[in-house]
């Protein structure tokens, strides 16, 4: 009984802070439908920020509080200077480039704190007073801990006065149900919502800034606290601050147990919530459908009639990739190997996001299990690489074919983090089963086939294999099958209208970029000669939206596009400097600022305009 | 045996009826218009004969079949098409592919992945964008043509299904009144050319009295009248309900 109470305080006391930094990105994404992907950086720079103020000033409470309190501001400053110098700008862009846009300065806020604070992990102490225990039921009960518990009722009943007794609050609320009724209304937008990116970010920075004594400050919790924050805000309802707070008693009462009852389960253990509770309330627990932000991708952009005029461009470009790199040497055939496996990658995810207008955040899900199902069946059933290659888009169907009927009726953010979901478990089982994935460590030993061992053999070998894939994918989009794919994403209810199987079309979609994201996993395994858990972690599903985002969503060429430049860049920046995730940051934002509809997409308009002119 | 019979299907919101119980047959070939003040359910009605809403209670039968609470796909296949209030198309795709996809979901060839689908059933969309009059603007994508012209595409769609029964929610809203009446006459004249009965709502009532075998009016979600135009044009209840825009029924 007494362990059971333990738990439970410890569950609440968690679920402070995840409440803090989910109501944040909550009201954040109410009122201005951004889905900030940089609010776990908030967080993160809000305990590094405070363990520097802490340090600094005097040891007492008020040192401490004074500390914990500055930090907030600074990151609801922060938050707001990153408004106004770059959401502004681009919110009336897709809002697949806001995301970019924030994707950006994740990148620039996790080079910036590995070079200020370094990578060790921090921790400060509690703080003076509160360093004690209390016992509770016999067991000793941290004091500060029993404060944190307070804070998430405390910081909810504060934000229910701010909404519903201020002038500024209801402003908010009625943006959040209908933004365009405020702009009717004759109230100054842009104020309003860098208010808000200002009160959504020093929530983050609070969190964060608490936590601290908790859980050390470390480099990592950029993305793993945006992963539990997007769960919470989804599980809660878009939107709905109460139902922040009761998905994050959930959550981290759920996690509080969870590590004692089934210690092996406890990563996938959130996100099986998660999906059960999207399975059965696709808007969550407290949301409504209206804050469902425009599906993402859904912006209707022709692709042309897919007549073949594309072949002028592609034979002549192949037959160059098929030459020059074996030329330039070894290490060139390497970097354009991974460039033509990634390009495949992004294609599969272009595939469901653009025709298919799916967002997914977790894309390397179907990777990841392509490379892992490719080195099991060389490890285990010493299959040749053939099979293996075989092995690996088929397991990776297998996986959408089972998730396949959650995800996809679903639609925008709720669909997006429910393939995030997914790709948290599968990354969870290839890190917690050690005994088959060899857990951190990976599995070892992965290589090509004596004949395809040389270089330049395995490279020719992944460029005739991903540019097939490439052409097949092309072909299923201007087949039948992609023009219902994209009548479904353009007009859903006309499309069911007219007899065609929305379900059953959204499924397949799924399915077939799953198959060709598990095979460029499964040649990036034979390629790396290794397989590794980071190649399921969320910053590879973050990499393939980046290449797809880069190129342009509204063209095939994006994805290729994409992925050179996103290699391009990854190789050419480090070779100057360590910071290669900070410069690639800013130039995301700015080519985001620059060019809001990807590089590809800005040159196919200007190639059309040039054409119009002439 | 009526073409569709309608028996007493009802759908509540929060506890308010916004269609009560509503029965009426179609025969084979009518045109029947259903009719009634902005919010009487007429949009309901539709959505429950085609499947986009389930009826909290009463049957739908469409030739025999029972399709309540069908989906919207099965009856579609069974011959029922539809138009909608707000227009519903494929916007990033030009007007000919729009209706090429209709036809490849008609001869249920949506799940083929290697053919070309915009060199497939070419020459019929062509026919039906001839007939329609949106031939010219073949290539046009639909994303961005104006509301009456989308309004001919949408027919189109639907006439590309081969249907028994067509169902047209506000044809012509938003439309000048001259547009009003070419449209309405469009719609048909081809339907009674191929045989297929209309069920429409429609505000003009100049369109509704040159057009309707049959009228309907709704109102809160009931039936309030039923029968020949001129019988429901005399209609004191009817008269009541429009009071105040009695202009309409000056004509
Ligand atoms: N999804 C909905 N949720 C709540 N109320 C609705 C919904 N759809 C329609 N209603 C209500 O049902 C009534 C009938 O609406 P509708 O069928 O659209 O009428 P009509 O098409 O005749 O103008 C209206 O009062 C409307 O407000
Ligand atoms: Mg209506």
């Amino acid at each position: 009984m007494d362990f059971v109470v333990i738990q439970l305080l410890n569950g609440l006391a968690s679920a402070s802070s995840l409440f803090l930094v989910a109501c944040g990105l909550s009201i954040i994404f109410g009122v201005t439908r951004i889905v900030n992907f940089a609010h776990g950086s908030f967080y993160m720079l809000g305990a590094y920020i405070a363990y520097s103020l802490v340090e600094l000033l005097p040891r007492t409470p008020l040192g401490f509080w004074g500390g914990v309190a500055l930090a907030a501001l600074a990151v609801g400053a922060i938050g707001g200077a990153v408004e106004i110098a770059l959401l502004k700008r681009i919110y009336r862009a897709p809002e697949l480039f806001q995301l970019l846009a924030t994707f950006g300065v994740v990148l620039v806020v996790a080079d910036l704190a590995l070079k200020i604070w370094g990578a060790e992990e921090l921790l400060a102490p509690r703080p003076p007073g509160l360093r004690g225990a209390v016992m509770i039921l016999g067991r000793a009960f941290p004091q500060y801990d029993l404060l944190l518990i307070a804070v998430g009722p405390v910081v909810l009943a504060a934000l229910w006065l701010l909404f519903h007794r201020t002038r500024w609050g209801a402003l908010v609320r009625a943006a959040t149900q209908d933004r365009d009724m405020v702009a009717a209304l004759g109230v100054n937008q842009g104020r309003l919502f860098t208010g808000v990116f200002f009160l959504g970010s020093l929530l983050a920075g609070l969190g964060g800034a608490l936590q601290l004594p908790r859980e050390a400050a470390n480099l990592q919790m950029d993305l793993s606290t945006i992963a539990e924050a997007f769960v919470i805000t989804v599980v809660g309802g878009m939107g709905s601050i109460a139902g922040a707070y009761v998905a994050a008693l959930l959550v981290a009462v759920l996690q509080a147990f969870g590590i004692v009852v089934f210690p092996k389960i406890t990563l996938v253990l959130i996100f099986l919530v998660m999906a059960v509770v999207l399975a059965f309330r696709p808007y969550g627990l407290f949301g409504r459908a209206a804050a469902e932000p425009r599906a993402a991708g859904a912006e209707a952009q022709p692709l042309g009639a897919g007549d073949g005029r594309a072949w002028r461009w592609v034979v002549p470009g192949l037959a160059l990739l098929a030459v020059l790199p074996p030329l330039a040497g070894g290490y060139a055939v390497s970097v354009v190997t991974e460039i033509v496996i990634l390009a495949l990658f992004a294609a599969s995810l272009h595939f469901m996001m653009g025709p298919g207008g799916m967002p997914s955040f977790g894309h390397a899900a179907f990777f990841g299990l392509g490379a892992y199902g490719a080195a099991l069946a060389a490890r285990d059933v010493g299959a040749p690489m053939l099979l293996g290659l075989a092995v690996a888009p088929v397991a990776a169907a297998l996986l959408a074919l089972a998730c396949g009927w959650f995800c996809v009726r679903l639609s925008g953010v709720y669909l997006a983090m429910l393939t995030l979901a997914v790709a948290q478990i599968v990354w969870s089982v290839a890190f917690q089963w050690t005994g088959i994935t060899g857990g951190d460590n990976g599995i070892l030993g992965v290589w090509p086939a004596d004949w395809a061992r040389g270089k330049t053999v395995f490279y020719l070998l992944t460029l005739l294999l991903c540019g097939g894939s490439l052409w097949l994918l092309r072909r299923i989009v201007f087949a039948p099958f992609g023009a219902a794919l994209r009548g479904g994403r353009d007009a859903p209810r006309r499309a069911e209208a007219s007899g065609i199987d929305l379900t059953a079309v959204r499924w397949t979609g799924f399915v077939i970029a799953a198959l060709f994201a598990g095979l460029a996993g499964g040649l990036f395994a034979y390629s790396k000669g290794s397989v590794f858990p980071t190649y399921i972690a969320i910053s590879r599903s973050i990499d393939a939206l980046l290449m797809v985002l880069l190129g342009g969503i509204g063209t095939l060429a994006g994805p290729p596009v994409g992925a050179v430049v996103f290699v391009g860049l990854q190789e050419e920046i480090s070779r100057y400097t360590d910071l290669w995730r900070l410069l690639l940051g800013l130039v995301i934002i700015t080519l985001v600022v620059a060019f809001p509809e990807g590089i590809a997409g800005f040159a196919a308009r200007w190639r059309r305009r040039a054409e119009g002119a002439t | 045996m009526s073409l569709l019979a309608v028996d007493g299907i009802a759908k509540a919101y929060g506890g308010v009826e916004a269609v009560a119980g509503v029965s009426f047959a179609l025969a084979e070939g009518e045109f029947v218009a259903l009719i009634g003040p902005n919010g009487a359910g007429k949009t309901t009605c539709f959505n429950m004969l085609g499947g986009q809403i389930r009826p909290d209670r009463g049957t739908v039968r469409f030739e025999g079949h029972d399709i309540t609470g069908a989906s919207p796909r099965r009856i579609a296949r069974l011959g029922v098409a539809r138009t909608f209030q707000i227009t519903q198309s494929f916007a990033s795709m030009s007007v000919r592919e729009n209706v090429q996809l209709a036809l490849i979901a008609h001869h249920r060839r949506v799940f083929s992945f290697l053919p070309r689908a915009a060199a497939l059933y070419r020459p019929e969309a062509t026919a039906l964008l001839e007939r329609v009059g949106m031939a010219d603007q073949a290539e046009r994508q639909c994303g961005i043509l104006a509301y009456g012209d989308l309004k001919r595409v949408e027919l189109a769609l639907a006439l590309a299904q081969a249907p028994r029964l067509l169902l047209m929610d506000e044809p012509t809203a938003g439309m000048a009144a001259q547009e009003r009446l070419t449209l309405m006459a469009l719609a048909a004249g081809l339907a009674r050319a191929q045989d297929i009965s209309l069920l429409f709502t429609e505000h003009d009532m100049d369109v509704v009295f040159a057009h309707a075998d049959r009228i309907i009016v709704l109102d809160r979600g009931r039936i309030l009248a039923e029968g020949p135009p001129a019988a429901v044009r005399a209609d004191r209840r009817v008269r009541e309900v429009y009071l105040g825009s009695g202009a309409m029924f000056a004509a």
